[in-house]
């Protein structure tokens, strides 16, 4: 089989897991100053399964594709010691205050830019969670897509075979390909960093992050074509403004609340059968299950 | 979420010591091979961040994946299997992981796609692994037989096997035998040259190999038929690819459990020689030897560590008499010494590393072109420097190793000899580390030659006592003239008997004494560098000023004629 060109989408995130008291304004608008961005938990996920596939496939590629401000750039490095080849970083002022509709039309403008064989991205977003804006790209090129992924099991140049983990069980599922695939957090996580790679790549920078970069470092540039990061601003995607940004954005938050989850009682069962029919039933009773 | 190289700044404090800026230099020939190879770094801090970053990803999967997986590795340990060794689930998801970081050939030459690392930090990873998995260091750590091959063998070996240890096989170096272990030169494995094809084969037993089922091994052999010593042993590659070794069993030990210690038949084995006949054990092993006794200081430092956190955090968790225990003063007495001696065997284990990359480095250079006579001396210095520090650090930071986590478990009180908490295994694992390549007893042997010969006291006096040191803290070099001339004092007085049994018997007092002098003078310079170490300088120099006077007085009333009391049958 000839080599696929894989592209992963992956979004930079205010890491959200060790929320502390000031991870909120008072406006009810998310602190990232507070948090450390990262990587998405799952596009970690995601990214392993592209990288899977491109050690079993040689001529394979990897690529990321991330929206959002220069220093988003640093998870497509992140990804690159990791084993991709590259990446591209859509980033304008045109984009800001997307909602998920407006993010996944920009991704698909970006998209129709490359030749891709299989998409891969995050079930879904650490800051957001709404899971949406992989199938939304989907539907916007028009691809079948596989969601709740947790392996690729196999994968020919025109179908793809896939393992989803859902609510009760798994399912195995065949789709044509190209296709989005959405992967799951339960998938395999993702590999370190490479100690090659990351030597290797250490220096790579997206157009905005040069502006501080001094005369050596831009000869660099020009001898190790490699460390440049592809960047694409509004004018480098074929789209409707209107679509973009705010305007393209009908997602309004109306208000952010803080909830925190405190364990009033707690019930303490004996060790019986009869203890734990009687809590099942309780549980089926109330909804918690069933 | 945990990383061991980013959570200890002790670690990249050495990292910054001022000899790396001329060790980088060498090992990367100024800088030239940036031009060749896309990760090779361009000028000093450039390869210091390289190191930096690569001891970060060691930091993480220590912290997060070989920390986690430590106990269950303790717990299920290797079995043999048709023969051949099957690691722990946990040790093989270690190993796993190590070979997609690309953490393998680390002070090799790029070449063979190493990454051309100096040997300080390739210890500071072993340490860290060790922190984490001192097992894991025995299979990971083993990458240094490759160190031997660069140094010894053929450039067709080499181009054969370097770029595999590169890529994440594993080595051993098969020694010991059932009637040779510290005493190698009874070594009986059976080398014989078949003339027809040319080639090699092994025959006979090893026992005690760690990781002996490894991919690529370093055999020690009898060569020459009819010879009884060292000079009838060759050293040997055998390849696993052969398959003409089987593993007979695995030992069951008390510690560093994850790492197979194998019983090895060799039946027929092709291997091949390394090297020059008959210069097995005198040279090769020697040199094997000596990098495998800083990857035990290594391997030393990193259970130290770890047992030193489980015991200050116990320290500071647990009440008793109303108060958490650290504040009394027992308690924090120990916590103090357990620091001191940890920042202390640190501190001297890199001064040898730094040592042993000046020296090899300098050797290396010496393959591709002639040292000018500058260069020369400064190899033969570091070479000897290299050989006498070596042995000593060993024997320090094995031993304290061993007092760390004995007092960290003792800090743990009933909780310690309870198989719940982390610290006894470190207790555990320590044990190996003054006993395995060269025993406490023999780190003595191979030291005592720098204490009789004035070594020692040589580079005290020339090199410590004359470094540039803040002036309010005289007081302290004060304490370590005084050291030093106890220690000049107490050879004297020993070599004035002009008996070589006498000297052996007061051999490991003298290179304590030694020992205790230096380790103080290197915390008194690293508290030059950053005031965080006066402390332990301190506390370390007060200590060993006791330790000296003791060692000292026993020496000085000790009647030569009372050796015959101590001799038994």
């Amino acid at each position: 089989m000839k080599g696929l060109k894989i592209v992963v989408l992956a979004k930079q995130v205010p890491d959200t897991r060790n929320v502390g008291k000031d991870a909120m304004k008072a406006d009810g608008t998310v602190n990232r100053a507070a948090l450390p961005a990262i990587f998405n938990p799952e596009d970690l996920n995601a990214l392993e399964q592209a990288l899977r596939l491109k050690d079993k496939f040689e001529g394979s590629t990897v690529h990321i594709l991330t929206m959002g401000p220069g220093r988003a750039a640093e998870i497509i490095r992140e990804a690159m010691y990791r084993g991709a080849d590259g990446g591209y970083l859509l980033s304008d002022r045109a984009f800001a205050g997307s909602d998920t509709l407006a993010t996944s039309y920009a991704l698909a403008c970006a998209l129709r830019n490359l030749q891709t064989d299989l998409l891969i991205c995050g079930r879904q977003a650490i800051d957001g969670d709404t899971a949406q804006v992989g199938p939304q790209v989907a539907e916007k090129l028009g691809l079948p897509q596989v969601t709740y992924a947790e392996e690729i099991l196999e994968c020919t140049e025109d179908k793809i075979v896939i393992k989803r983990r859902l609510e009760r069980g798994i399912e195995v599922v065949e789709s044509p390909m190209p296709c989005v695939v959405t992967v799951n957090g339960s998938a395999a996580p993702c590999r370190p960093r490479n100690a090659r790679y990351v030597m290797k790549y250490k220096y790579a920078r997206a157009t905005q992050e040069l502006q501080d970069a001094n005369e050596d470092y831009m000869n660099l540039l020009n001898e190790r074509p490699y460390l440049k990061i592809t960047e694409w601003s509004v004018n480098d995607i074929t789209c409707d403004p209107q679509e973009l940004g705010l305007n393209g954005s009908p997602t309004k938050v109306k208000n952010i609340e803080s909830v925190v989850f405190q364990a009033k009682e707690a019930k303490v069962l004996d060790a019986s059968d009869e203890a734990i029919d009687a809590m099942m039933k309780e549980l089926i009773t109330n909804h918690t299950i069933g | 979420m945990a990383n061991f190289y980013t959570d200890n700044e002790d670690i990249k404090f050495h990292l910054g010591h001022p000899l790396m800026e001329k060790i980088v230099a060498l090992k990367e020939r100024n800088f030239t091979e940036a031009e060749q190879y896309d990760n090779a770094p361009r000028d000093f801090e450039d390869a210091i961040d390289n190191y930096d970053k690569v001891l970060e990803i060691v930091g993480e999967i220590c912290g997060d994946i070989i920390d986690v997986n430590a106990e269950g590795v303790d717990a299920e340990g290797p079995q043999v299997i048709d023969g051949h060794v099957k690691y722990a689930p946990g040790t093989q998801q270690n190993i796993d992981v190590i070979n997609q970081a690309g953490l393998n050939g680390i002070s090799l030459p790029r070449k063979y796609n190493g990454l051309n690392f100096p040997i300080t930090p390739f210890i500071m990873a072993a340490e860290i692994v060790s922190r984490a998995d001192a097992g894991l260091q025995n299979i990971w750590g083993l990458q240094d037989c490759a160190e031997t091959i660069n140094e010894f063998a053929s450039e067709e070996q080499k181009a054969k096997y370097l770029p595999r240890v590169c890529a994440g096989e594993t080595c051993a170096m098969a020694l010991t035998e059932p009637d040779a272990g510290s005493d190698l030169q009874a070594v009986q494995l059976k080398a014989t040259y078949n003339e027809a094809e040319g080639k090699w084969y092994l025959n006979g037993v090893k026992r005690f190999i760690t990781n002996g089922d490894g991919h690529i091994s370093l055999v020690l052999a009898r060569s020459e038929e009819g010879t009884t010593d060292a000079r009838g042993l060759s050293m040997f590659i055998y390849d696993r690819n052969s398959n003409a070794v089987t593993v007979r069993r695995i030992e069951n030990k008390l510690g560093i459990k994850g790492s197979p210690t194998c019983e090895l038949v060799f039946k027929n084995a092709p291997a091949e020689l390394v090297g020059e006949r008959k210069m097995g054990l005198i040279k090769y092993v020697m040199a094997l030897m000596n990098a495998a006794r800083l990857g035990i200081g290594g391997q030393s430092v990193g259970i130290a560590e770890a047992a030193y956190r489980e015991g200050l955090k116990y320290a500071r968790e647990r009440k008793q008499f109303g108060k958490a225990i650290i504040e009394f003063p027992a308690v924090y007495e120990m916590l103090a010494h357990m620091e001191a001696k940890l920042h202390g065997i640190r501190s001297v284990l890199y001064e040898t590393s730094r040592f042993v990359d000046m020296y090899k480095t300098y050797y290396h250079i010496s393959k591709e072109r002639a040292l000018d006579k500058e260069e020369r001396a400064e190899m033969k210095e570091y070479q000897k420097l290299a050989d006498i520090y070596t042995p000593l650090q060993k024997l320090f930071a094995s031993e304290y190793a061993n007092q760390i986590t004995y007092d960290a478990l003792q800090i743990h009180g009933g909780s310690g000899f309870m198989k719940d908490y982390p610290i006894q295994r470190y207790v555990r694992d320590a044990r190996i580390t003054n006993i395995y390549e060269g025993t406490s007893q023999l780190q003595v042997v191979a030291a005592i030659r720098g204490v009789t010969t004035g070594q020692y006291a040589k580079h005290i006096r020339e090199v410590y006592e004359k470094a540039a040191i803040a002036p309010e803290h005289e007081y302290l070099r004060d304490k370590l003239k005084a050291m030093t001339d106890k220690l000049e004092a107490a050879t004297a007085a020993v070599a004035a008997v002009g008996d070589a049994e006498y000297t052996d018997f007061h051999a490991r007092r003298l290179v304590e004494i030694a020992g205790y002098t230096i380790i103080g003078y290197l915390l008194l310079l690293d508290a030059q560098r950053c005031d965080k170490y006066l402390k332990s300088a301190e506390i370390f120099i007060h200590y060993g000023e006791a330790k000296v006077a003791a060692h000292t007085e026993f020496i000085n009333g000790f009647n030569p004629e009372d050796l015959g009391k101590y001799k038994k049958a």
